[in-house]
């Protein structure tokens, strides 16, 4: 199997979706609040993983601005998933050595008085491995 | 009435006034909530992957200890909420990750997804009844116009945490009623508040902030309520500061005349 299918074929199991479900009506991206932010945007993801073109999906800056907030997920008339790509585009990342987006060396300066504990295992948990 | 009580890292820290006055109220409502013996952190958020086994075991772990005491497991904080539910799902749903987590927890008897997760809002809506609450209000927040803020976590996915209408809840408006006070509806309150990404990009959970906020002002709230440590904490750094933040919690111990004991 080519690297390119491969990592393709990750994504699919990590994320257990099935691209090919995709309608492309867009309504991910219309709902989706980090939308502006991104430069691949939600209903993009799809083809990527469908076109076996994960190498440059696991370059998209989107993967550290998604929110996992399942908006995308919720709305979906096809119950396509598109968080859960992303998201598994993501481990595909911190998963590799040296792919962690935090560091325990940036905590520090990031920190205010006020900061919940849920803030931290939340960003350490989808940005690092 | 004993449950079993999973507080979480946060309210044992930065959100303790959340789980005092949960406590009080449940006292004053006259039901136990008991603390889960060596709870682990839930994580904060659930792990996506399908193939994620370890990073679920603290879940699965306060979700056994719950059914070894026969009862069921009650949550306050959105986000453990969120995770505890979901991976009790996985428990009871996933034949590879209730196979793979028993594997590796070797309990006495498997767990499979026996327990019942209840948010305490749920438990104060279908156990306790807001018909009843209100009889028990004898502090009623009359007069006060407050917008509920749900975000994501207690409603999304909506077919797995089965919370309320995930795009359009009336759960904590009910409450609001139930405390003598009157609801504001408004457009943002099932919006994300950006969550996690406040670690790192400050800019933009603000950007979203400001809209819930602007959005429930217009709107005419006064105050905003929560249950969740981290949208209090986003909020909280938005733009309008004439809107305040409160834990749903304590207005609710307010009410009962419990704030003091809290």
């Amino acid at each position: 199997m080519s690297h390119a299918k491969n990592q393709a074929e990750r994504v699919r199991e990590i994320s257990g979706v099935n691209p090919l479900k995709c309608m492309k009506c867009g309504k991910c991206s219309a709902t989706c609040p980090a939308f502006n932010e991104m430069d691949i945007k939600p209903h993009q993801f799809v083809s990527y993983v469908a076109n076996e073109n994960v190498e440059e999906l696991v370059k998209s800056e989107s993967l550290w601005k998604c929110l996992s907030c399942f908006a995308c997920v919720e709305r979906c008339p096809r119950d396509v998933k598109p968080g859960k790509i992303i998201d598994a585009a993501r481990q595909l990342v911190v998963r590799e050595r040296g792919g962690n987006y935090l560091t325990a060396d940036e905590i520090p300066e990031l920190l205010d008085e006020d900061m919940p504990q849920q803030l931290l295992v939340s960003a350490y948990r989808r940005y690092k491995r | 009435m004993k449950y079993s009580y999973y507080p979480g890292c946060t309210l044992k820290n930065k959100a303790k006034d959340l789980d005092a006055y949960a406590r009080a109220s449940a006292k004053a409502l006259g039901f136990e909530l008991e603390e889960i013996e060596n709870w682990q952190c839930c994580g904060g958020v659930y792990p996506l992957g399908s193939d994620e086994i370890a990073t679920k075991l603290s879940s699965v772990r306060a979700l056994n200890e719950a059914k070894e005491k026969g009862q069921d497991l009650v949550t306050l904080c959105s986000a453990c909420h969120h995770v505890i539910k979901r991976v009790n799902d996985d428990m009871k749903n996933v034949d590879d990750i209730r196979f793979r987590a028993n594997n590796y927890l070797k309990l006495d008897t498997p767990y499979a997804g026996e327990t019942k997760v209840v948010h305490f809002l749920e438990l104060l809506r279908d156990t306790i009844g807001f018909d009843e609450l209100k009889k028990r209000v004898v502090n009623p927040l009359t007069g006060k116009k407050i917008g509920a803020y749900y975000g994501c976590l207690l409603l999304r996915p909506s077919g797995i945490l089965a919370f309320d209408d995930p795009e359009n809840p009336k759960i904590i408006e009910d409450f609001i009623r139930a405390i003598g006070a009157t609801p504001v509806i408004y457009p943002y309150r099932n919006e994300c508040c950006g969550g996690y990404i406040s670690l790192k990009e400050k800019d933009m959970a603000k950007n979203m902030c400001d809209k819930i906020t602007e959005s429930a002002s217009g709107f005419g709230a006064d105050m905003l309520i929560t249950a969740c440590p981290l949208c209090m904490y986003n909020l909280n750094k938005s733009a309008e500061k004439d809107l305040p933040v409160y834990y749903f919690t304590e207005l609710l111990a307010e009410a009962l005349g419990v704030k003091e004991e809290a």
